[in-house]
């Protein structure tokens, strides 16, 4: 067989991707797409199984049993999606809980949204609507990625996710024609929700280390600024028809251009909560630490048995 | 301790009777009984299966994706195989 | 009208039973020792959550005065809730939690079996889809006891402890007293005598299995079926009824 140049094989990857068709995970591939994809599928796992905390917070003071049963379902969910997106980074070699570790040492980062304490029922609403709605802008382009699991992954993902939204979105517009008190507390929680959910999409594009790289390989199909713009678009006037106030003074609708411009964003406080600075950072992590230490014991014994048993059967 | 990871296992799932069971993704487990159950439990929340299978990952063996052209391009120039390389005349039906 | 007040009773007791320790259950959502388990729990959770929704759905409508099952599962005192002093123990370690499903789990089934031949139509539906889940539940806390018990000298030890502190509330699982008597007679429920035999048989064929012993001592905790608990229902309940209670009479 002949030796092909790493060049070559570059360039045929290339075209692979230019032309639409998926990587899998066998394939040739560049290692700098590999290490990207490993970081990038293994932050987003992550952020789902974080993600769990905030509203597990809540499941057992849920205001009523249907309630209840729904934010339970939705928050297996994301275990779920976690565990979807750490099988396709399974297929590239890397090592769920090796992944994982990285977590819990702080060196693999998650979505910092999660590091914001919910500390009101109606946050249970302002995560669905707000934080899952952004979410789901960044998750639908990502199901025409160019690696063949993440898309895959990303597709059950985007499938499961549809009630997610839809379920904030009824707590929080329930609240907003509520009593005062109700009212009260789906705009307090709006008002602490509505810039980390718009800080979601990551930096402005001139500051996106990564965006470039990203775009060209097809793992990421728009850049921040885009998916965070449209999210703005749909999420303003939805929040007006429930009769919620935008908690930005200079937000204003832009005629000429059909899009909301918004008043500055404090980056300050978005890089200081990714560095681990957030309300809620230690707590996030360290929870996800203990439950995988105390959980050891019960490892070791299932796979203790699962060798005696297999000793004994081959006997 | 070293080496207590659960293995992975890839997971099938046949959607409904009449159906192909179709590979959806992996998972861990201590044995073959807990792949199932916990493939159920990841993998079937909606609905979405009435048949599991489970293999430890380590058991697939898979084809080489450089030797992708001479497993699979010879076939495609073996158009015969296909009915659409057969000219039949008009006017001829069930066939 | 005394049918109704005994059945409402009966059927409240088992709803508290699933609402009790579907709460506990649900406290691991999030914190399991591997993912996937981590999602087996929360599945066990929803079906406990499940069953109680429809049995005090249904105590409301054979009480007739209007409680919906949200009135009843989030408005009463602590001394009004019926369920098992087993469930409402705390979580403790995976295999306390497991022990506690287990027997549960394995009592449960076996009434359910039998309630499928209620002359009360609604319980016996009730039954038929709750042994569905009840049965995958038993399954599943079942292979756990023999891994824990047969897996580490870490693990064994761990569960033995578990055995050793619930085994003194088991017995209450087959209470009985008049609510219970009556109905027997008409034949809604039936009688404990051949469950408690058969759970017995079910419980030490696993538990042998699982190397474990059970604790010789027989000393016996009971009191929930009428409304005497132990300090944990408390704390259950203020987190249970907090919006309930904080913001009364509101929909949510």
């Amino acid at each position: 067989m002949k030796e092909v140049n790493i060049t070559e094989l570059e360039r045929r990857f290339q075209e692979k991707i230019d032309n639409d068709i998926k990587i899998e995970p066998r394939d040739w591939m560049p290692e700098e797409y590999r290490q990207t994809l490993i970081r990038q599928i293994s932050q987003h796992a992550h952020s789902e199984i974080v993600g769990m905390l905030p509203e597990g917070n809540w499941i057992t003071r849920a205001p009523n049993l249907r309630r209840k049963a729904v934010l339970l379902a939705k928050v297996q969910d994301e275990a779920g999606h976690g565990l979807y997106l750490y099988s396709a980074v399974e297929t590239l070699g890397a090592d769920r809980e090796a992944t994982i570790d990285d977590l819990h040492t702080g060196k693999a980062k998650y979505s910092s949204i999660f590091n914001y304490p919910t500390t009101s029922w109606a946050d249970m609403g302002s995560i669905g609507w707000l934080v899952d709605g952004a979410a789901i802008m960044n998750q639908v382009p990502i199901c025409r990625c160019s690696y063949g699991p993440y898309a895959r992954a990303m597709v059950r993902v985007c499938k499961e996710e549809s009630f997610h939204q839809r379920q904030g979105f009824e707590i929080i517009s329930l609240l907003a024609q509520g009593t005062p008190e109700q009212k009260a507390m789906a705009q307090e929680s709006f008002n602490r929700f509505w810039w980390p959910a718009i800080m979601m999409f990551g930096p402005n594009d001139a500051d996106s280390k990564h965006t470039a790289q990203s775009m060209k390989w097809k793992i990421k199909r728009n850049t921040n600024d885009e998916l965070r713009q449209m999210f703005i678009d749909v999420t303003v006037p939805q929040a007006e028809m429930i009769g919620l106030t935008i908690p930005d003074k200079d937000l204003k609708f832009n005629k000429e251009t059909g899009h909301y411009e918004t008043g500055p964003i404090d980056w300050d406080e978005f890089w200081e909560v990714v560095k681990g600075n957030g309300p809620c950072n230690k707590e996030r992590v360290d929870a996800r630490r203990k439950a995988k230490e105390d959980g050891l014991w019960v490892r070791e014994a299932a796979m203790a048995y699962a060798e005696k048993r297999k000793v004994k059967n081959a006997s | 301790m070293a080496n207590q990871e659960w293995p992975l296992w890839e997971v099938f799932i046949r959607s409904k009777q009449g159906l192909n069971h179709k590979h959806v993704g992996s998972l861990r487990a201590s044995d073959e009984q807990m792949a199932v159950d916990n493939a159920r439990d990841v993998y079937t929340r909606r609905s979405e299966g009435v048949s599991i299978w489970v293999v430890e990952s380590n058991n697939v063996f898979a084809s080489e994706p450089a030797q992708a052209d001479s497993l699979f391009e010879p076939a495609d120039s073996k158009a015969y195989r296909h009915p659409m390389f057969y000219d039949v005349p008009d006017g001829i039906s069930h066939m | 009208m005394e049918k109704n007040t005994n059945l409402f009773e009966y059927v409240l007791r088992m709803g508290d039973d699933s609402l009790i320790l579907g709460h506990r259950v649900s406290e691991w959502c999030g914190h399991g020792p591997i993912l996937e388990e981590d999602i087996a729990l929360t599945n066990i959770s929803l079906d406990l959550i499940g069953q109680a929704t429809n049995l005090l759905e249904y105590a409301g409508e054979i009480e007739g005065k209007g409680r919906d099952g949200d009135a009843i599962a989030f408005l009463r005192c602590d001394r009004e809730y019926k369920n098992l002093l087993l469930v409402e123990q705390t979580n403790g370690d995976f295999g306390k939690t497991m022990m506690r499903q287990f027997f549960f789990d394995a009592f449960r089934r076996l009434l359910f079996e039998r309630l499928l031949k209620s002359s009360d139509i609604q319980l016996a539906a009730i039954a038929d889809k709750s042994l569905k889940e009840t049965k995958y539940h038993l399954k599943h806390s079942s292979e756990w006891m023999i891994r824990l018990g047969d897996g580490t000298d870490e693990s064994h030890s761990r569960i033995q402890d578990s055995l050793d502190s619930l085994w003194k509330y088991t017995n209450e699982l087959f209470f009985m007293d008049e609510v219970d008597f009556s109905l027997i007679k008409e034949g809604i429920i039936p009688s404990m005598d051949g469950i408690q035999e058969e759970w017995l048989v079910y419980v030490t064929s696993i538990l042998e299995e699982a190397t474990l012993s059970i604790p010789t001592n027989n000393w016996k905790q009971e009191g929930g079926r009428i409304g005497k608990h132990t300090e944990h229902l408390g704390f259950i309940l203020a987190e249970l009824q907090y919006m309930q209670r904080a913001y009364p009479n509101m929909k949510w």
